[in-house]
């Protein structure tokens, strides 16, 4: 079943997965224009585009458990769903600076020192600049060993994402601890005990 | 500096337009449902000097774009639920140091006083803002009909508790039945309103139907809605989102650009529908009431009881 399903995952190009990675961000665009966005766009258009990031963050996360422990493979797609994600935790960036923050950039920067939940998210986004610029196969080979280390910035990075999404709520929702599990979730399988669990 | 454009009036839908694009889209569900459907009554209402002439936000953005976290956590939940509110029969329990206390018919509290249209900027404390057009009556009315003894220095008040009716009851988080309050100075303010009513009709309930409170220089959380229970207190009363996170909310709540909100600052805020690219406009103490409302609060440290 599981070698079927990689047998056809294999047929897949990887353009594809960019592709559809662009979609929801075609979605947020069609819904702009077409005055479906709601009552306040900007948050509306910050918020989604903050949301598509964390779900190319964690599903970035979860290749390798996938792998390890349901035979799944899709390491084939994993640069896509980084380079994906770190696309929309740029646009969220920008449209927090521009459309929310109006350009103030005195004020954002104060907002940044002083709020714990935008540096959180600040220092996610520098920590996946460096990931998104060697996430090419000649810097896999000029970096060697050093390129894996470098990129195990990915797990503090995700993990301030998704404190960044917990915090600027009022109250966490219940989707706010669905997001804090999986997290957990991906994390805790990481750890050296747990590093061999196998189901297939 | 910021780039602040005011919507023009091409952008904002003509009060007659909507109106009639409301009452064909009731006449047409009316239609469907009965027959055929009464003319809705409106609600008539003095125009009141305590009105700003700032443009108010469309009758779409006002009923749209709420907290009202008893029916959910997100703006558009209350849009989607709160029509499975029952609101009549709805009476008000007024008691505490009165000597009037009872429980007050609602239609019996809207004859306190005429009711007058009062277009009040609000601010919320997502430093989000909004201009609406709320009818209604001061506080101070009711008040003074149930009689304030001495001894009373607060006002507290509580909103429905109905979990079968409100989903957001249902789910943790806050502990339900929503209160706040208000000195009794504050209370007694005339610009303090109990509204009934929105753009000419009566109040939507996702908007606090059908009575609920608004303080227009406080943040919008002091503005209670479906107020059920008025209590005057000789102490501070409990307030939710104070007892919830005291750092970050406290019992005055006054709009003051000064003093952040922990997390993000006050400064400044934006304009619902004002547009993609509208920007900032900065943050008015007192939300724009100063020359009304600061003497409440002479010789009182507003760093500290924010």
């Amino acid at each position: 079943m599981i070698g079927a399903v990689n047998g056809a995952l294999r047929r897949v190009p990887v353009w594809a997965v960019y592709l559809a990675g662009l979609l929801p961000l075609c979605w947020i665009i069609w819904l702009t224009l077409a005055g479906g966005i709601g009552v306040d766009p900007v948050k509306a258009i910050e918020h989604r585009l903050g949301k598509v990031a964390l779900w190319f963050l964690i599903g970035g996360l979860a290749v390798t458990p996938l792998r390890r422990i349901a035979g799944l493979n899709l390491i084939r797609f994993r640069r896509a769903l980084g380079l994906t994600a770190f696309l929309y935790v740029c646009l969220h960036a920008l449209a927090w600076i521009w459309f929310d923050m109006g350009l103030l950039w005195a004020q954002a920067a104060a907002d940044l020192v002083k709020r714990p939940y935008l540096l959180f998210g600040m220092v996610a986004l520098a920590l996946i600049v460096p990931l998104a610029l060697t996430s090419n196969t000649a810097s896999v080979r000029r970096l060697g060993p050093a390129w894996r280390r470098l990129h195990w910035l990915t797990y503090p990075a995700v993990a301030l994402g998704v404190v960044h999404y917990l915090w600027q709520m009022k109250v966490i929702s219940t989707e706010g601890w669905l997001w804090a599990a999986a997290l957990a979730g991906l994390l805790v399988l990481r750890l050296p005990g747990l590093a061999r669990l196998r189901l297939v | 500096m910021s780039k602040t454009k005011s919507p023009s009036w091409a952008d904002v839908t003509p009060r007659a337009d909507f109106l009639r694009r409301r009452s064909l889209i009731a006449g047409a569900g009316a239609a469907l449902a009965f027959g055929a459907g009464p003319a809705r009554a409106g609600l008539s209402a003095a125009p009141s000097a305590y009105s700003t002439d700032a443009k108010p936000n469309t009758l779409e953005e006002i009923t749209s774009y709420n907290n009202f976290y008893e029916f959910g956590w997100d703006k558009g939940d209350p849009a989607k639920y709160a029509g499975a509110l029952t609101t009549d029969p709805w009476s008000v329990e007024i008691g505490g140091l009165v000597g009037r206390p009872g429980r007050y018919d609602l239609a019996d509290v809207l004859k306190t006083a005429p009711l007058e249209e009062r277009i009040y900027r609000f601010r919320c404390v997502e430093a989000w803002s909004m201009v609406i057009p709320w009818i209604g009556f001061p506080l101070a009315a009711l008040l003074a009909r149930v009689e304030p003894q001495p001894g009373a220095k607060y006002v507290a008040l509580e909103t429905l508790l109905r979990p079968e009716e409100m989903p957001g009851q249902r789910a943790g988080g806050i502990d339900w039945p929503y209160v706040e309050g208000l000195r009794l100075d504050e209370a007694m303010h005339p610009l303090t309103l109990l509204a009934s009513g929105l753009y000419g009709e009566e109040l939507p309930k996702q908007n606090g139907a059908p009575l609920r409170l608004v303080v227009p220089w406080k943040y919008g959380f002091k503005s209670i809605k479906s107020i059920v229970k008025i209590t005057l207190t000789a102490e501070e009363p409990r307030t939710t989102w104070k007892a919830l996170q005291p750092r970050e909310y406290g019992f005055y709540a006054n709009v003051n650009p000064e003093v952040d909100h922990p997390r993000w600052s006050q400064a400044s805020e934006r304009r619902i529908g004002a547009g993609l690219l509208a920007g900032r406009e900065p943050t008015l103490m007192f939300n724009g009431y100063a020359d009304e409302v600061a003497g409440l609060y002479a010789g009182l440290d507003l760093r500290k009881n924010y």
